[in-house]
């Protein structure tokens, strides 16, 4: 069969049998049942078991369907632990950048803020971990959408120049692929900025962004772009998170 | 110009990192490796120094590598270190004579307990600040040249040394220099905390050679120059971990404190120059000292379980996946139930000093479920920290009005919120999760002038993150009634 991958069909047919089977199996188990060498299945199992698709006991050292599994389709990365992850790359990214740093994931069509690093200033802050934002009036929400992150419904306006029309946010998160990073300028409230760039995890899946905000004449340029330094430092932060989650060094 | 950068190592209880920081005091990168932990019977807890030698020789270079440095640009290296533990080794050979034994380890309680009433403890704990614990190195020194044939004699002839995590790894990069620093020797029961030299009575007292002890120096100034790991860099600072993050978050004046929440927890409050005895269970420890200037001591209040209560609930109960699940699953309640767990592992720590006490679950109804034993988790590292609040600030005689707070555990945004309930006081994060490196960095920074003085150190400190209390004063009463009755229930278990 041209154009198939031979080590995916067999990490099928060892999740299709860890599925039919009872129980646990052992890795000479699976092996012989799928007439597969020893080395060639232990290279799957491992794979399977940094993804969370296997787990193996830790006494026995036999292995079984990982929760990962069950839960396919419900995002796979506890927010909490994206917050734990990433935490030591967001204060860095305050520091150089001189902003508040939030970092974002979906939940129902919003994004969910999981981290929040107050902008380095002690002036009074409150931590809004938990709240809500609009996808298509933020940077954090447009790097979630333009890698996958299925998009609003309804597009609210809050400003003048918030994106009103499917086309406009179809050809924003056009642009967002092309550069690797998204922003927001007066999109969601007036006189503040925001730039942002997509962590991704093993196999390059986008499982949440990260970002900047402020006010937009210091994030801004007097042509309404986003500084280069900054967008850099936020990319640099982002890849970095990625690093440490397993994505692939681009 | 190119950058320069200082290079710290966290020599911690379950993973060493190396981390390279930046003129700012921001991370630039981080590598990480956990080491095996032996559990060879209850209550025993291990580490094999030679393997976390190797971790330090591997994760330097690697920590250089991911910030795309040369060892050029090192400006010096700092350590700080897991404190307590204890390792011995053949002076010839560096072989170390058996496994490391770890602060945790409870094997030599029976012997503090026959210590601690003979003649001559008075004077021991006179000299060291510390009450006789298992917790401390010196114990744990006897107890090994006790069960290991022939250690003594060789020890006596100066064949086989004694060091902290800190004398192991400075022995190893230098190729042999057999030196400590005041805060790691101030946790053995054998410095004199005022003289900063070993105490002779007290080495006596516990029958250890002086042969097999290393030199004391000041925390931050050179040690050596390295060969190995970062060979042709100076070694400027070595602090214990919890002095160490004293430090990193710029406790530099008397009446500042902050509490690192990691595998256990620990709350310093700096004293300046003048030792403070606790009368409400508090240990006195040395904070820092800088060379050629007077020591900085602290009041401590140490937790022995707090984060490896997570730990527990993870690996041992397999309720969660990974520690930062604990949040989520408990969210899935509103309140504990009625459930509150004490993690007397090993005994209780500050303020109580209860070797015999051993942990409970209490409030089981069928009601309870992992979500509310998840809560009683975290509750129970905020209560632990109320405890010791309380000591130090019945010790001080003023309250304290916010905690700075750093370690793994501060991810937890639960957790903040509550032990800001509890305390009823703010908790402040600081820019730099990393506090313990962040103050090896510091120091060994300040010793070869990369950083010119400690003023300059505190405009790196900024706010990252706080939390306000909101929890109903009758509330708080009534939880902290339950939750010391609940301690209570600890005590006595262990009989003799
Ligand atoms: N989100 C979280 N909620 C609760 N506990 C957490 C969370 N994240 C990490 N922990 C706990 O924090 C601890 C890790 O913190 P940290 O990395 O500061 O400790 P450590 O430096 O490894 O400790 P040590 O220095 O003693 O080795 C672990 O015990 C873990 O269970
Ligand atoms: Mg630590």
């Amino acid at each position: 069969m041209p154009g198939t991958v031979q080590s995916i069909e067999r990490a099928a047919a060892v999740l299709r049998l860890l599925a039919g089977g009872n129980g646990r199996l052992s890795l000479g188990e699976i092996a012989r049942s799928l007439d597969l060498a020893k080395g060639t299945t232990h290279g799957i199992l491992r794979t399977l078991r940094k993804v969370g698709f296997v787990e193996q006991d830790r006494l026995s050292g036999h292995y079984q369907l990982g929760a990962a599994m069950l839960r396919l389709g419900t995002g796979y990365l506890d927010v909490n632990e994206l917050r734990s992850r990433s935490i030591n790359w967001a204060d860095p990214l305050a520091s150089r950048s001189g902003e508040a740093v939030r970092i974002g994931t979906v939940l129902d069509g919003q994004v969910l803020v999981v981290h929040h690093v107050f902008r380095p200033d002690d002036t009074f802050q409150t931590l809004d971990v938990g709240s809500l934002l609009p996808m298509h009036a933020t940077a954090l929400g447009k790097s979630l959408l333009a890698y996958g992150a299925a998009p609003p419904a309804s597009l609210d306006r809050f400003t003048s120049r918030t994106i009103g029309t499917q086309r406009e946010l179809a050809q924003a998160l056009r642009l967002v692929r092309e550069n690797g990073w998204s922003c927001d300028i007066e999109e969601l409230t007036p006189g503040e900025a925001s730039v942002a760039a997509p962590i991704r995890a093993y196999g390059g899946l986008v499982v949440g962004a990260i970002g900047i905000s402020g006010h937009v004449e210091r994030l801004c340029d007097s042509r309404y772009h986003p500084l280069p330094h900054l967008v850099a430092t936020v990319r640099d932060a982002a890849r970095a998170v990625s690093r440490d989650l397993g994505a692939a060094r681009r | 110009m190119t950058e320069r950068y200082v290079v710290a190592i966290d020599q911690g209880t379950t993973s060493t990192r190396c981390i390279v920081f930046d003129r700012r005091g921001q991370l630039v990168s981080l590598a990480q490796q956990e080491h095996k932990q032996y559990y060879p019977r209850p209550g025993w807890v291990e580490h094999d120094a030679a393997e976390i030698w190797r971790n330090v020789e591997r994760l330097g270079p690697e920590a250089l590598r991911r910030a795309g440095a040369t060892i050029d640009q090192v400006a010096a290296v700092g350590i700080a270190n897991q404190r307590e533990t204890t390792v011995l080794w053949d002076r010839a050979t560096g072989n170390p004579v058996g496994h490391a034994v770890v602060w945790q380890d409870t094997r030599t309680d029976t012997m503090v307990g026959q210590l601690d009433a003979a003649p001559g403890a008075e004077g021991v704990r006179h000299r060291s600040a510390l009450p006789l614990a298992t917790y401390f190195s010196g114990p744990r020194i006897r107890w090994m040249l006790d069960h290991h044939p022939g250690l003594r004699e060789r020890a006596e002839r100066g064949e086989v040394l004694f060091g902290t995590m800190e004398t192991w790894l400075i022995w190893n990069l230098t190729g042999g220099l057999h030196v400590t620093d005041v805060t790691n020797a101030s946790r053995t029961l054998l410095l004199d905390v005022h003289t900063l030299d070993w105490s002779a009575e007290s080495l006596a007292f516990f029958g250890i050679p002086r042969a097999m002890l290393p030199e004391v120096r000041p925390s931050i100034g050179v040690f050596g120059t390295a060969t190995a790991a970062f060979p042709g860099v100076r070694i400027g600072a070595a602090l214990g971990d919890q002095q160490a993050a004293l430090f990193g978050q710029t406790c530099f004046a008397p009446g500042e404190a902050k509490c690192t929440y990691g595998t256990g927890s620990f709350l310093l409050l700096n004293t300046g120059a003048e030792l403070v005895r606790s009368t409400h269970g508090l240990l006195s420890t040395v904070a820092y000292q800088i060379e050629g200037e007077p020591a900085a001591y602290a009041l401590e209040g140490s937790i022995a379980i707090t984060g490896s209560l997570v730990q527990w609930f993870r690996d041992q109960l397999e309720l969660i996946a990974s520690a930062p699940e604990i949040e989520t699953l408990a969210r899935t309640v509103t309140d504990n139930g009625g459930c509150y767990i004490v993690p007397a592992f090993s005994g209780l720590y500050a303020p109580y000093w209860r070797s015999e006490a051993r942990g409970v679950i209490v409030g089981l109804t069928s009601y309870i479920t992992k979500g509310h034993l998840a809560r009683a988790v975290l509750e129970a590292s905020a209560w632990q920290t109320r405890e010791v609040v309380d000591a130090m600030n019945a010790d001080s005689g003023l309250a304290l009005k916010t905690l700075r707070v750093d370690g793994g555990m501060t991810s937890d945004n639960l957790l903040m919120q509550f032990v800001a309930d509890v305390l009823d006081v703010p908790v402040v994060r600081p820019l730099a999760a990393e506090t313990v490196s962040l103050g090896a960095a510091y120091g060994a920074g300040l010793a070869v002038g990369y950083w010119p003085d400690l003023e300059g150190l505190r405009q790196n400190w900024h706010r990252a993150g706080q939390w306000l209390p909101t929890m109903e004063p009758a509330k708080r009463e009534s939880e902290y009634a339950n939750w010391q009755r609940a301690v209570s229930r600890t005590f006595d278990w262990i009989q003799a």
